[in-house]
């Protein structure tokens, strides 16, 4: 039986890691921006098996409290930054009608 | 130090006063620049407070709300710190100055003139939360506040080509973050702490933090826009409005600097490897090269400002091997950490004066094209002349605090035999001289400007003010050295 800790952790970094070939390899600035999301949540699920373990290290019944708190700010953080990049997206769409930076232009 | 004394509420309302004005200035509207103008008036206040309270005292650390970490966050003024809320207070007091003036004459109405204040002002509280926070995930926050803030100031005027450069900037910004997040992650998950102090007892020289440090500072290094992740720089500085441009440039690369500098010689001293150091060194110095070459090429005045941008942040990169280099054989310590302050004070300080007189220059011309320049120094001397004398500071020419900067990092190359890294600093200066004779000799040219939009002189005062205070710097470059000696990390001493 796999530790579940490691498994929440090994499934963070491989979302990570989808994410991070599509934030890289996509143009399309919406796919980038949903790409950027997919690698936040897999750090955070990495950041939630991390306080699990920790938990689990040390005794004490239930998880570490400080990572769900730093993870539930890092959403909020990443919420704002996913809401101005889409704001952006579209002021830069309606005012050249592309969805791409220039230089991906094809 | 109990929260909620003197001092102690000082050092709060560096970050308080500006987040509170931000809000408020979004109520309020219109009256965005008064709000803007009694926060700077109160900020400037609270860091003489604690610029006093740290020359006499000694560091002062704040445990908020009275929590200690590993579960409270702690905050930190030291002399490094102190001084770089300083030269923020000066150029943020400098900008609104200028802003209250250019959105009040384009008429207050404007999407841009209500927009600038409340992001102006986030932006200030983020950056002085940068130079206080002792918790690593806290400046996470803090960086991107930093970071969100600066690139609505990029798309701020809302036309094609900013709102391009604003997206560039975000998609780097948006990598950079996801780097320094997955890092701190794993610091955590190793440490069970992000306090820098408590880091700097657990931290190992292994493959965990190494890598962990090694993502935190590729993802700092992309927001600092270091060479080879300088691209989204120069567009998105040169497209913003001038008092923007002159936050973004001056004091925004500065705060994710910052906290690479406090990783680095503060969270985990011992795990630098030489080939770690070079490598940083290495890219700051091709940014020099790189970005001074590239400044020569542009023909517009604000691009080339924004390429100085590139080449001057790359000096900052020198101070990874070169600290602690000259060491106890001088009688300045460190020369190579406190030169490598100077350098981000004396850029601030010039790059703000720079900004501030293009704008200047736009405002009167229309446009920065470098052949509609011509002959200004005639009908705008003291502007022009605030331009000169911050091209004197970043050229690095005595007695500026440009070449105090690099008189202490070249003394450090040469003492600990780096010569390699004097011979950057050499050959940046000529660049730099060369891309700053074009602007000049163009501002200074024997011809009568076409038709001018008069500018106010309290206005032509500004960048003067800021680009004396850059050569000041230099002069009077004893008391800043005392005063950033205190609470100086070891490291900074015995090298990396």
């Amino acid at each position: 039986m796999i530790d579940p800790a490691l498994l929440y952790g090994l499934t963070g970094a491989a979302v990570v890691g989808l994410g991070l070939y599509g934030f890289l390899s996509l143009r399309h600035l919406l796919r980038r921006v949903l790409a950027f999301n997919v690698v936040g949540s897999g750090i955070f699920l990495m950041f939630g098996a991390a306080g699990y373990r920790g938990a689990v290290a040390e005794g004490t019944a239930g998880a570490d409290p400080v990572p769900q708190a730093l993870i539930i700010t890092g959403i909020v953080v990443a919420l704002a930054a996913t809401a101005l990049a889409v704001g952006l997206i579209l002021a830069h769409a309606r005012a050249t009608g592309r969805r791409t930076l220039p230089e991906d232009d094809t | 130090m109990i929260p909620g004394d003197g001092a102690g509420g000082a050092l709060m309302a560096t970050v308080a006063l500006p987040l509170a004005g931000s809000l408020l200035a979004v109520v309020l509207g219109r009256h965005g620049a008064q709000v803007a103008g009694g926060v700077a008036l109160g900020v400037g206040a609270a860091v003489a407070v604690l610029a006093a309270q740290v020359a006499g005292g000694g560091v002062l650390r704040v445990d908020l709300g009275g929590w200690a970490p590993p579960l409270g966050i702690a905050l930190m003024a030291d002399g490094l710190a102190v001084a770089f809320l300083g030269l923020g207070a000066v150029v943020m007091a400098a900008v609104v100055a200028q802003a209250a003036a250019l959105f009040s004459t384009r008429g207050g109405e404007s999407r841009a003139g209500y927009g600038f204040w409340p992001l102006v002002m986030v932006l200030w509280a983020a950056l002085n939360l940068t130079f206080l926070s002792r918790d690593l995930f806290n400046l996470y926050v803090a960086l991107e506040l930093l970071t969100l803030g600066a690139v609505a100031l990029v798309a701020i005027g809302g036309q094609a080509g900013p709102l391009a450069a604003a997206l560039r900037y975000m998609v780097f910004a948006l990598m950079g973050s996801l780097l320094y997040l997955l890092g701190a992650v794993l610091l955590y998950a190793a440490h069970g702490t992000l306090d820098i102090d408590l880091l700097a007892i657990r931290a190992q020289p292994a493959p965990p933090d190494l890598v962990a440090a090694g993502l935190i500072t590729a993802g700092l290094a992309v927001k600092t826009a270091l060479f080879p992740f300088h691209a989204w720089l120069p567009p998105a500085h040169a497209g913003a409005p001038a008092p923007a441009s002159a936050v973004l440039s001056a004091l925004v690369p500065k705060g994710s600097f910052f906290i690479l500098w406090r990783l680095w010689f503060e969270a985990m001293p011992d795990l630098a490897a030489p080939p770690v150091l070079t490598l940083l060194a290495g890219l700051g110095g091709a940014a020099v090269i790189y970005g001074s070459a590239l400044a020569l090429m542009q023909g517009r005045l604000k691009m080339i400002v924004a390429y100085s941008t590139v080449a001057q942040l790359g000096y900052l990169f020198l101070v990874f091997p070169l600290a602690g280099g000259a060491g106890a054989a001088q009688p300045w310590e460190a020369s190579a950490w406190t030169g490598t302050a100077f350098q981000a004070l004396s850029h601030g300080l010039a790059k703000a004066a720079m900004f501030l007189a293009a704008g200047l220059f736009v405002m009167a011309v229309g446009h920065d094209r470098l052949e509609g320049l011509r002959g200004l120094a005639r009908t705008m001397p003291m502007a022009v002349f605030g331009f000169g004398l911050a091209a004197v500071a970043l050229l690095g020419l005595p007695p500026s605090g440009g070449f105090t900067a690099k008189y202490l990092v070249m003394t450090a190359a040469f003492a600990s035999g780096q010569v390699v890294w004097a011979g950057v600093l050499v050959v940046g200066g000529l660049l730099a001289a060369g891309y700053l004779y074009r602007p000049m000799a163009a501002l200074f040219a024997d011809a009568a400007p076409g038709p001018l939009t008069p500018v106010p002189r309290r206005l032509q005062a500004l960048p003067l003010l800021l680009a004396g205070l850059a050569i000041g710097l230099g002069v009077a470059s004893d008391a800043p050295i005392t005063f950033l000696a205190i609470g100086r990390p070891d490291a900074a001493a015995e090298g990396l």
